[in-house]
């Protein structure tokens, strides 16, 4: 989605932040979120991601930089005064208040009227559909239960803002599918602005308008997660998200670019040059295991490369199968588990192929 | 649906097996319950008991007691009985014994401890058979006193082996001629007492809250080097012996001690203050010994709450002290409680502290009740001021129970 970086409605410029005064956790963070927009923050833990939703939140001081919502800077404003909603991991619900005290909370702060308070406590109720747990306390519920809570908590007095961090982390896998599509339905019914946390790539790959993959306090990459899965910007990013395979080799030469890659095993093959890729230097091909086939599947292809079958492992809806390629080097592929799936001996010599618009050299 | 029933003999195999179980966890704690039964149960029960049965007068004098029983107390009591008292009066002065009456019988009726004594001195002097037909005379020779009803009204009620006496007494009551309860004359001494314990152990108990809470958030939030380091400081006082702590306290509070001079030598006072011996000092020692109480279980809690509580309450626009009141402090609720009723029922019990830094002002319930033991000898009085104070803690316990759930304590 293409931003118009003038009317931002939030916006992070040139944000750092040390903890200990010597080393910087956040480098030079810049960003700009647009209204209604579903922003992800992605990344292995320690990787900084946290502590810009702290910063954005008002629980950590800015080092150096400025934050701002709707052209106002909030840097210096205190937390309570953002009307930021925040949704927390261990859910963070009150537990000596029932389920409706826990909504009602930030309206009796904001000096609601009593019917008013009620009235909004019904209708956040039933839009997570728990207008009958209203009296329960939150140790009386299932983390699914108690995760809709959350949501409604921190939507109930309309903030400008949502922000998530790692809401799903402590549910099992089924809850999590099912509290993606609750909070995806919810996003697209209210149209509130999202910035969400977490380190599961399925996780912020459906549900987002937009991905920032952190690494080490940069973002690496802030992309739709289509663009972020087929066009990774760097090797760190298309590592990071899904799987990936990499073949070492040495640009030959680039064209229009495409990169011929000299592989050391001989034999050449073509990728998309990735930025900062060299003619003569040394590189890394990625190709994603569900963009490789076996010949005899006759796909067409333009790229080849030779390999030794080493092992396979089943995996239930797919069997991942192993291969070694002549010059070293690892390569899985996912076939579905079919009729189609190959039967493989180990030791079995055989050929991969692939179209080189599925794959990318990176500057190794 | 598969079947779950057990079979015959598997129920007796699942019998056993829990029969082995419950005898092995009896046997794990069989040495401790052997132990706090000799050293906790039976000694509280003996006391409980003291405090209403007493014997001693009715083991000394049998007969006597017995022959008065016909009396209705109205004059003097009929002449045998007078003179079975007085044959009893001269075995007990052979039997070296009269000595235990009279105190027994002086706390009945005061001033009466010499006319025992002396009368018992009189008495061996005399024949066996005069004693059986005048006894009552030769007893009014050795001392007048024998001719008042008084002392013949203190025997019959010394003599009863079932008592509430100490009770009334420990309540600052007392029965009258008429068997009525009544108040005793002169100063209400143990209800007072009492009310001045339970009013410095609520404001030890406040003084402990006001210092141990912040301190015990400053731990609980703080990094773990440091809260471990000052977690030290807060049990240093356990490795110290309570008799160095207490009498640190004299060092420092005493006419010549720390403060003073200290607060002399800034000129802030020309002559000293009177601190040491007073209701503050004692107060004050208690509050530091009794400190870690409340921030151990303050602390616990504490540590359990994760910050995102307060944050979240912030986010959704509550400042910092509503915030606090309204979501931190009922979430501490269980540690507050725990901690205060511990500091609450140990300072009530009190008995070192009070007794080194105390003075008289500073004396609480369980220095009378040492004084009972010890030097007065009234060892059922004390038992009964013991029983009442442990039945005021069990009340407490009850209504704190009532009102916030004893459930909600955690200690650790």
């Amino acid at each position: 989605m293409p931003l118009d970086t003038s009317d931002a409605f939030l916006k992070f410029d040139n944000v750092k932040k040390s903890y200990d005064q010597k080393t910087l956790v956040v480098k030079d963070f810049s960003l700009d979120v647009a209204e209604g927009e579903f922003l992800t923050l992605l990344g292995p833990s320690g990787s900084g991601k946290s502590t810009v939703l702290m910063m954005l939140a008002g629980f950590e001081g800015v080092t150096s930089g400025d934050i701002s919502i709707a052209g106002r800077s909030i840097t210096r404003t205190a937390p309570y005064k953002r009307n930021i909603g925040m949704v927390f991991q261990n859910y963070a619900l009150f537990p000596h208040m029932t389920i409706a005290e826990n909504l009602a909370y930030p309206l009796q702060v904001r000096k609601m009227s009593r019917s008013d308070v009620t009235n909004r406590v019904d209708e956040y109720l039933s839009l997570v559909e728990l207008r009958d747990f209203r009296s329960r306390y939150p140790g009386q519920l299932s983390g699914g239960q108690r995760q809709r809570v959350a949501l409604a908590r921190a939507l109930i007095f309309e903030p400008s803002l949502i922000l998530m961090d790692e809401p799903l982390g402590a549910l099992d896998k089924k809850l999590r599918e099912q509290m993606q599509y609750e909070i995806t339905r919810l996003h697209e019914k209210l149209g509130f602005t999202v910035v969400y946390v977490t380190h599961d790539q399925t996780e912020a790959l459906s549900m987002s308008t937009r991905i920032a993959v952190f690494n080490d306090g940069v973002v690496q990459q802030c992309a739709a997660p289509a663009e972020l899965y087929e066009r990774p910007s760097n090797s760190f990013v298309a590592d990071f998200i899904g799987e990936n395979n990499f073949i070492n080799g040495r640009v030959n030469s680039i064209t229009d670019g495409m990169a011929e890659v000299q592989l050391p095993e001989d034999g050449t093959i073509l990728a998309f040059a990735a930025s900062g890729l060299e003619a003569g230097g040394r590189c890394r091909v990625s190709v994603r295991p569900e963009k490789l086939f076996l010949p005899e599947e006759h796909h067409a292809h333009d790229n080849e490369v030779r390999v030794t079958h080493v092992t396979h492992y089943y995996v239930g809806d797919f069997i991942r199968y192993y291969f070694r390629l002549a010059g070293g080097g690892e390569i899985n592929i996912k076939f579905l588990n079919d009729l189609a799936a190959p039967e493989l001996k180990q030791g079995e010599q055989t050929s991969l192929v692939w179209t080189s618009k599925d794959c990318i050299a990176f500057p190794a | 649906m598969p079947d779950t029933a057990l079979s015959a003999e598997d129920a007796r195999f699942a019998r056993s097996e829990l029969r082995g179980r419950k005898l092995a966890a009896f046997l794990f704690v069989a040495p401790l319950l052997l132990f706090l039964l000799f050293t906790f149960a039976a000694p509280i029960a003996t006391m409980l008991v003291r405090s209403f049965h007493h014997p001693t007068v009715a083991e000394l004098i049998p007969e006597t007691l017995a022959s008065l029983e016909a009396w209705d107390g109205k004059g003097l009591p009929p002449d045998n009985a007078r003179n079975v008292m007085a044959a009893d009066m001269k075995r007990l002065a052979n039997e070296r014994l009269s000595g235990k009456l009279a105190e027994e019988i002086n706390r009945l009726v005061p001033g009466t401890s010499s006319v025992v004594k002396s009368t018992a001195r009189a008495m061996p002097r005399a024949d066996d058979a005069e004693i059986a037909t005048n006894g009552g005379a030769l007893l009014t020779d050795a001392d007048a006193a024998w001719g008042d009803a008084e002392i013949w009204k203190g025997i019959v009620k010394a003599g009863e082996v079932y008592t509430t006496q100490y009770f009334l007494t420990a309540l600052d009551l007392e029965q009258g001629d008429d068997g009525a309860i009544q108040a005793r004359e002169g100063a209400k001494i143990y209800v007072d007492l009492y009310t001045k314990t339970l009013k410095m152990a609520l404001i030890i108990t406040v003084l402990t809250l006001i210092l141990g809470y912040p301190l015990a958030f400053y731990l609980a939030n703080a990094p773990s080097a440091t809260s471990n380091m000052l977690m030290v400081f807060v049990l240093l006082p356990f490795w110290t012996s309570l008799l160095v702590r207490t009498t640190s306290w004299i060092a420092l509070l005493q006419t010549n001690g720390v403060v003073n001079s200290t607060l002399m030598g800034a000129g802030i006072i020309r002559s000293p203050i009177e601190m040491l011996y007073t209701q503050f000092s004692t107060i004050i020692a208690m509050t530091h010994i009794l400190l870690p109480f409340m921030i151990l279980p303050l602390f616990s809690v504490m540590k359990g709450i994760d910050p995102s509580f307060m944050r979240a309450a912030m986010s959704m626009g509550a400042r910092p002290i509503p915030a606090f009141l309204r979501v931190y402090l009922p979430m501490t609720l269980p540690g507050l409680s725990a901690g205060a009723l511990l500091v609450f029922i140990i300072s009530v019990g009190y008995y070192i502290t009070p007794a080194l830094v105390g003075g008289t002002d500073g004396q609480m319930i369980s220095n009378i009740i040492a004084f009972h033991m010890q030097q007065s000898n009234n060892w059922e009085l004390a038992a009964a001021l013991g029983s009442l104070l442990l039945a005021m803690i069990l009340l407490l316990y009850w209504v704190y129970d009532r009102f916030v759930g004893a459930g909600n304590i955690k200690l650790g």
